[in-house]
């Protein structure tokens, strides 16, 4: 009301001064020369004790500052008012406080003490909106009191205290960037938070603050997948964005195989033939190994896809279109269809939303056509639709026209081409013009359908059809010489320059096609040559010289006259052309050889030009994003990473927790059963029981999620719950004969067939093909959704409905290895315990359980059922290496060698020993490794600094190193207290690998699996055979066994027959089975056998076998 | 994220700017006026300008031009949802947003927008909160306000941001427990000259109007769930149940709010609610063209068409137009071409009808197109999908509510080519 009047007193001041908008405001009632004293009645009511004048005051101030207006002088009758009892007096002080702190810096530090008291007040809201205040004033001297308030806030016992922590940051950060490193600490501690309140607002602040550590998030992953659905929607767009990023530096592309399976594949063949370690060629076969390794989601990426997914869903288009284009850069292109439903449902929304859609849409319809072809006529255009989204349309129908679809599109566009709105008429054209050269059948009804657009009234029309026209006859002129001739005919008419010039540029390409019409479209434009645009007169000097190279005789006097009028034109292009050509083409004494290649030069066949979709391409920015819709790079833009190469290690997003301790005998096999079981688990589901699958039951759960807090319990907990519910209804399948124990034996090899082969589509299709061998083979298809509804059914209500039986699992699992009293362990183990160099603060009873658990799989008998039989190396006569020569290293010798045992600290990482003696006589110190320089994907555990070796003494330390199995060397500095060295550690392809243990059935199973999976490609990919003759000391079964057994480390596996050898073993890093058969046969011969998914491993092995054998 | 807002008026004058971080001059809005300028309608101009300092994102409701100024990378949809959001709150508070309304309640405005945004993000944007913070101004709170000197701001603290359901606020009473749903269907369809289908669809939302006691936990169930292709919900509305059993599971926002909205599968067979025969010509070198539409129900389950209104936007060759019509009335706007005729209800015996000629500007060429028609129209008690609520259950209170639902089909963008 009094603003109002405020208002309305203003504009009666306007009328009488004469002066619409500015210079007076409306307390003075628009005496501008009263100037100085003009807020005085503002300042007396300010001061008075009445709250209602306060209040009045305030509101007529606040008024000024909506219209723009300057109320600075009031500030100190202003910020007196702060600690005023009535609360909008208060609220209003606040924002002209805000407003105007930045320029009035000292009165501003008055206020201060308020908001600290308002800081220590019992009422949470009080305390964040004090925070919020305090924060908003940008005044330098106060940031150490606002770092200070932000850091108490930030552990406050309020979630919404902390939230309003979180959006200080940003503020505090554009006040001062040198706060980073605080401020990020903040973050650190805000982001483990587990309000869904928080979480928005700190991920914001993170983005503000420091996109780039993305390390920050690794342990909170998990959680903010969980929690997303239940965060407001616009923190849940910030997350959504964030977790993109986060998502393409951590995972696999999903959708790489497919593209490159055929080609890595004949590479990795080829490789291998001429192999001899030839550093380029290994680093093509690595990565080809690389892009070869088949596909299995991590079960972490799905996680983010699932609990995305039911955000389609949401109200707010912006959280639609952040998931739109999270699945479209992330999931499989399997399952990116789900979200075009839901962005045809934002083109009902306000022409602004449509506006944004159909930009991303017209970007992904280049990419994913079928996705939105059933939505076709969604995006037909009415005539009512504003011309910007029209034209949008537009690219979004051209780019979905298909041979199929085309007679409708066309339909279409022939009633857009008789639009009122000639802008959008122009691109239908345009857009008509793309689809003939897109779609070859159609190209000739396109080409009349413009050619009948030559006689419309409107000329805008006939131009942008000449145009088009232009680049269509390019691409087969020969055939319509009529067309051209009827093109020649227009040049009287048409005035638009764009169009005489590609009419005369026609004409002259295609001089032969037109010999007799062709020096007469001259004649007339000689005729007119001083009155064109620039861009004509260019294409009639081009059609001068083209006419002058074919028919000289009728057009030399013609060519001259053109040229000599272009010699003389305002424009130094015209002129440099007409130079140009004329020292081209008329022959003197003096032009050099070029006018030889005159005709050549002119009348080369030039490529028929592309029509291309503005929008390609544009996927290289994140879509939905500004820079995206802009398509140049906004300030701020994070880039989308490129997906690795190659993962990076999962475990960094486990977060661990106090509770696993009493777990950890199962931790160590579970560890790696779980990844490997998981991963069916979850592409199972998701492949066969596709878009309906219900959402997780972590966040169902998600007090339990939380209690239990990370990986273990989520993990351990909801994982073994699905897990047994999937092998439930396996097992179902299989008649329920088998005891227990095989079940989840059983687990294993199936996961690793699955994880081998790559596509869930074909795990699922083998699966089957097996079962098929046991049952009858007949209507795959439904048993395969039976199969899938009801391991998805049990799932759903064991997760669901008691998660009571959940816990009670983990329980009696954990039973097996009850007592192992925490210290005890700890105590033995901390002193040779290596920490994790992570830069995340772990604490440290995790590690040592991690380690731990891998140190006592070996001696847990209790759980032997459950671990995957991983055996200690039967063999272990190692070799030693070279790693610094006691010349080169300067006394210090250094040598290394593969332990064969698994490194207690990564099972992905390959145990490397590494023996240090000091050969001088003066003490060495800090011995160390510095800059490790590795291939992408691989990782390196260093071993702790060797402080001191003294004179002539020898120390032996262990580094793990992830090859990721790929032979490429590790290279590193290895530094003394004086010294650097370069040394690198190169691996054997048999130390890639671990030792397994398997019976002879199991052997044979997965022999056949590796043989079936490759079935898919090539024959035999997985299977490499050699014949060879055995050396000569290599008569007896023992010798065999042990040369295999030392080239690589592999165990033996139990055969029946005599004449055969078999060991199996698995890569470190990736798990893949590698197995061995060596059948000998009469005399020295032999036959050997090697079956590894991974080819390059495959052929080398073979080759080290083989020469360890042939000896 | 949003640095400032400026509020433009069609005339493009800037009559309210807030600055949530430092203050950007007006200046910057120049950018955007230029654009204006070049762009022939005012939705015409783009929702996103660059300019060298900053990207202005802008949308256009009720006459207004919201421009947002943003300084770095942000997602335009998640600015410009948040200006609708503020569009929308607007109209919540004050009946209409109006620049006038905008104007007489700039200290409101100004403490919704300083409410709605902290540091350029979103702080609190649903209604219910900001309800409880800023109390709307009714036409009794305004006097009695004048005379007490009391204010529009709560006294409480805002509760409702701390609770799990930030939707609805605590101690709600009513003695009329009450709750209605309205299921409204819009088709929007495209007819060609023939009176074929070219295309056509049906997108619906369920409004609700909740008034009830405490906290009661509500479900809806449809006879016909599997007609829903594609859907949104209101936060409310639990998700998993829905995927589950096809059941709307909620606690209410107190008040107005749309529960649903939902598009109906394509598959579906569109049923046609009106058709025009028309007869629209230009002969050339004629100044008279002839024009004559007729409409009539098409299928409507028997129930009638009603609050009829067709427009046509004419080429800008007719000059102006003498019609007769059998029912209703019509205005043709000379300046803008516009036609409109307000038909009311059809009588199916009697089928309205319009008709006469048209005056060309004398020697302009005959225009290509012959204008599209637009109809607009409601059918009460009818979802033309067929959709129907099967049963409504209220838990967690002890009354009997009065629940109501009511059915709805109206005419989206519906076009007529001829």
């Amino acid at each position: 009301m009094s603003a109002g009047s405020a208002y309305n007193d203003e504009k009666g001041g306007s009328s009488n001064t004469g002066e619409p908008e500015y210079g007076h405001d409306p307390a003075s009632g628009g005496i501008f020369s009263s100037d100085y004293k003009r807020h005085d009645d503002l300042k007396e009511m300010l001061d008075s004790n009445k709250d209602s004048l306060k209040l009045e005051a305030m509101k007529r101030i606040v008024a000024m500052i909506a219209r723009g207006k300057n109320a600075s002088d009031l500030f100190p009758a202003v910020v007196k008012n702060v600690a005023c009892k009535n609360i909008e007096v208060k609220k209003l002080v606040y924002v002209y406080l805000v407003r105007y702190a930045e320029e009035q810096q000292d009165l501003a530090l008055l206020s201060i003490s308020t908001f600290q008291r308002g800081l220590k007040d019992p009422n949470q809201l009080i305390r964040a909106s004090a925070l919020r205040v305090l924060s908003s004033i940008r005044v330098t001297i106060i940031v150490p009191i606002m770092m200070l308030a932000i850091k108490e806030a930030a552990s406050d016992m309020s979630p919404y205290v902390r939230k309003t922590a979180a959006h200080a940051i940003p503020k505090l950060y554009s006040l001062d960037p040198d706060q980073k490193d605080q401020l990020i600490e903040v973050i650190e501690k805000l982001l483990a938070d587990k309000t869904t309140l928080v979480a928005g607002s700190v991920v914001m602040a993170f983005e503000e603050v420091c996109p780039e550590r993305i390390d920050l998030i690794h342990k909170n992953y998990r959680k903010l997948c969980n929690l997303l659905i239940d965060v407001e929607e616009w923190g849940q767009v910030v997350i959504i964005n964030m977790l993109t990023r986060y998502a393409r530096t951590q995972f696999l592309n999903p959708n790489h195989n497919e593209s490159l399976l055929e080609e890595s594949a004949e590479k990795a063949f080829y490789g291998s033939d001429e192999e001899e370690t030839e550093e380029k060629d290994e680093k093509e076969e690595v990565a080809a190994l690389a892009k070869r390794k088949p596909y299995v989601m991590d079960p972490d990426h799905r996680l983010l896809l699932r609990n995305t997914k039911p955000l389609l869903q949401s109200r707010n288009a912006a959280v639609v279109m952040a998931v739109a284009q999270l699945y479209f850069h992330l999931a499989p292109k399997a399952e990116v269809g789900v979200i075009a439903k839901a962005q045809v449902r934002l083109m009902r929304s306000h022409s602004e939303v449509q506006y944004v859609v159909l930009q991303n849409v017209a970007t992904m319809s280049i990419k994913r056509r079928g996705m939105f072809e059933p939505y076709l006529k969604s995006f037909y255009i009415r005539s009512t639709d504003p011309t910007l989204i029209k034209v949008l349309k537009l690219e979004v129908l051209t780019n979905l026209a298909n041979e199929t679809n085309i007679s409708t599109i066309l339909r279409e566009f022939q009633t857009y081409i008789k639009s009122m709105d000639k802008d959008f008429v122009a691109a239908s054209i345009q857009a008509i013009g793309r689809c003939a050269t897109n779609i070859g059948e159609v190209r000739d009804t396109c080409l009349n359908g413009l050619v009948q657009l030559l006689s419309n009234r409107d000329e805008l029309v006939v131009a942008e059809s000449v145009v088009v026209i232009k680049k269509l006859l390019q691409m087969q002129p020969a055939q319509h010489s009529d067309i051209i001739k009827h093109m020649a005919k227009l040049t009287d008419n048409i005035q638009v320059p764009m169009a005489r010039a590609s009419i005369l540029w026609l004409i002259g390409e295609y001089c032969e096609h037109v010999p007799k019409i062709a020096p007469d479209v001259l004649r007339k434009m000689a005729k007119s040559f001083t009155n064109e645009e620039d861009i004509v007169k260019l294409q009639i000097i081009n059609l001068a010289a083209k006419l002058y190279l074919t028919n000289s005789k009728q057009t030399k006097l013609l060519t001259q006259y053109v040229l000599n009028l272009a010699k003389y034109d305002q424009n130094y292009d015209i002129r440099d052309r007409a130079r140009f050509i004329r020292q081209l083409i008329v022959p003197t004494e003096k032009s050099g050889v070029l006018s030889k290649y005159a005709k050549k030069l002119f009348l080369a066949l030039k490529p028929a030009p592309v029509f291309e979709s503005p929008f390609k391409d544009r996927d290289h920015f994140q879509l939905g994003s500004l820079s995206h819709l802009l398509n140049a790079k906004a300030t701020g833009y994070q880039e989308l990473p490129a997906w690795p190469g190659m993962a990076p290690d999962p475990s960094v997003r486990n977060v661990e927790v106090k509770e696993a301790v009493p777990e950890w005998t199962r931790c160590s096999s579970r560890e790696k059963r779980k990844e490997k079981v998981e991963k069916p688990f979850y592409s199972d589901s998701e492949g066969e029981s596709g878009p309906t699958e219900s959402a997780d039951s972590e966040s169902e759960l998600p007090s339990e999620m939380e209690s239990g807090g990370g990986s273990e319990s989520e993990e351990g907990g909801s994982g073994s719950g699905s897990e047994e519910s999937d092998e439930g209804s396996e097992s179902g399948k299989e008649k329920k004969k088998k005891p227990e124990k095989i079940k989840v034996r059983k687990t294993l090899p199936e996961s690793a067939e699955s994880e081998q082969s790559g596509e869930e589509e074909k795990s699922v299709r083998k699966r089957k093909e097996r079962k098929a061998s046991s049952e009858s083979s007949s209507e795959e298809e439904e048993e395969s959704s039976s199969e899938s509804s009801s391991s998805e059914s049990e799932s759903e209500e064991e997760s669901e409905s008691e998660p009571e039986t959940k816990k009670k699992k983990k329980i009696s699992l954990s039973k097996p290895a009850p007592k192992l009293p925490k210290k005890e362990i700890s105590l033995l183990d901390l002193d040779d315990f290596i920490p994790t160099p992570s830069p995340q603060v772990t604490p440290i009873n995790n590690i040592v359980s991690n380690s731990l658990a891998t140190d006592l799989q070996g001696l847990s008998l209790t759980d032997s059922a459950l671990s995957p039989t991983m055996i200690s190396p039967s063999f272990s006569s190692v070799k030693t290496y070279e790693l610094l020569h006691r010349i080169t290293g300067e006394g210090l010798a250094v040598e290394y060698c593969f332990s064969r045992q698994p490194y207690s600290l990564d099972p992905h990482m390959v145990a490397v020993q590494i023996q240090f003696s000091n050969n001088t006589d003066t003490e060495a110190k800090s011995l160390r490794i510095q800059e490790p320089k590795l291939m992408s994907g691989m990782r390196m555990q260093e071993f702790p600094e060797i402080e001191v070796l003294a004179p002539g003494e020898t120390v032996t330390v262990v580094m793990g190193i992830d090859f990721c199995d790929s032979t490429q060397a590790a290279n590193f500095q290895l530094c003394t207290q004086t010294r650097k060295f370069y040394v690198s550690i190169q691996p054997p392809v048999g130390e890639l690998m671990m030792p397994v243990f398997m019976s002879e059935n199991e052997f044979k199973k997965e022999q056949e699996q590796l043989i079936k999976l490759s079935m898919g490609h090539l024959m035999g990919m997985n299977e490499i055979n050699e014949k060879l003759t055995m050396g000569e000391k290599c008569q007896s079964d023992h010798a065999i066994v042990q040369r295999v057994t030392s080239a690589a480390n592999l165990s033996r596996v139990p055969c029946g027959s005599d004449r055969e050898y078999r060991f199996a073993a698995k890569t470190v890093a990736s798990g893949s089975l590698v197995l061995v058969t060596v059948v000998t046969k009469e005399g020295m011969a032999a036959q050997l056998t090697v079956n590894c998914e991974k080819m390059v491993i495959g052929t080398m092995l073979v080759k080290d076998i083989l020469q360890a054998l042939s000896q | 994220m949003i640095h400032s807002l400026f509020l433009v008026n069609s005339s493009g004058d800037i009559f309210l700017e807030k600055h949530w971080k430092s203050v950007v001059s007006r200046s910057v809005c120049d950018y955007f006026f230029e654009a204006q300028e070049r762009a022939s309608e005012p939705e015409n101009v783009a929702p996103v300008i660059p300019t060298p300092h900053h990207y202005l994102i802008s949308v256009y409701r009720h006459k207004i031009f919201f421009v947002a100024v943003i300084q770095s990378e942000v997602p335009p949809l998640f600015v410009i949802e948040f200006l609708h959001r503020v569009v929308d709150t607007f109209q919540d508070y004050f009946g209409v947003c109006s620049e006038a309304a905008v104007k007489d309640n700039v200290v409101v405005v100004y403490e919704l927008l300083e409410e709605m945004l902290d540091n350029g993000f979103p702080l609190a944007t649903e209604s219910n909160i900001l309800k409880e913070l800023i109390k709307p101004p009714t036409i009794l709170r305004t006097v009695v306000n004048t005379i007490t000197g009391s204010t529009n701001v709560g006294e409480q603290l805002p509760t409702g941001q701390l609770s799990v359901v930030p939707w609805r606020r605590t101690g709600v009473k009513y003695t009329n427990n009450e709750a209605y749903f309205d299921v409204v269907e819009e088709i929007d369809a495209i007819i060609d000259k023939s009176g074929s289908t070219v295309t056509a669809e049906i997108q619906g939302v369920v409004d609700a109007s909740v008034k009830l006691t405490g906290m009661p936990d509500l479900t809806l169930s449809f006879v016909n769930p599997r007609l829903l292709d594609d859907v949104s919900f209101h936060p409310c509305v639990r998700f998993k149940r829905w995927e589950a059993e096809r059941i709307l599971s909620f606690i209410p926002p107190d008040g107005n709010f749309r529960l649903l909205s939902y598009h109906v599968s394509s598959q579906n067979l569109v049923a046609i609610p009106v058709y025009v025969k028309h007869s629209i010509s230009f002969r050339e070198g004629s100044s008279l063209g002839h024009f004559e539409i007729t409409i009539g129900p098409k299928q409507t389950m028997g129930k009638a068409v009603e609050g009829v209104l067709v427009t046509s936007q004419m080429p800008k060759a007719v000059l102006n137009m003498n019609l007769t019509c059998t029912q209703g009335a019509y205005t043709f706007d000379p300046v803008t071409k516009m036609l409109s005729w307000d038909v009311g209800k059809i009588n199916p015996q009697k089928l309205p009808s319009l008709k006469g000629s048209m005056s060309l500007q004398t020697g302009a060429s005959k225009p290509d197109e012959n204008p599209t028609i637009n109809i607009q129209c409601k059918i009460q008690q009818l979802a033309l999908s067929g959709l129907k609520v099967n049963r409504l259950d209220m838990y967690g209170e002890k009354y009997k509510p009065f629940k109501g639902i009511k059915y709805m089909t109206k005419a989206g963008k519906f076009q007529v080519r001829t």
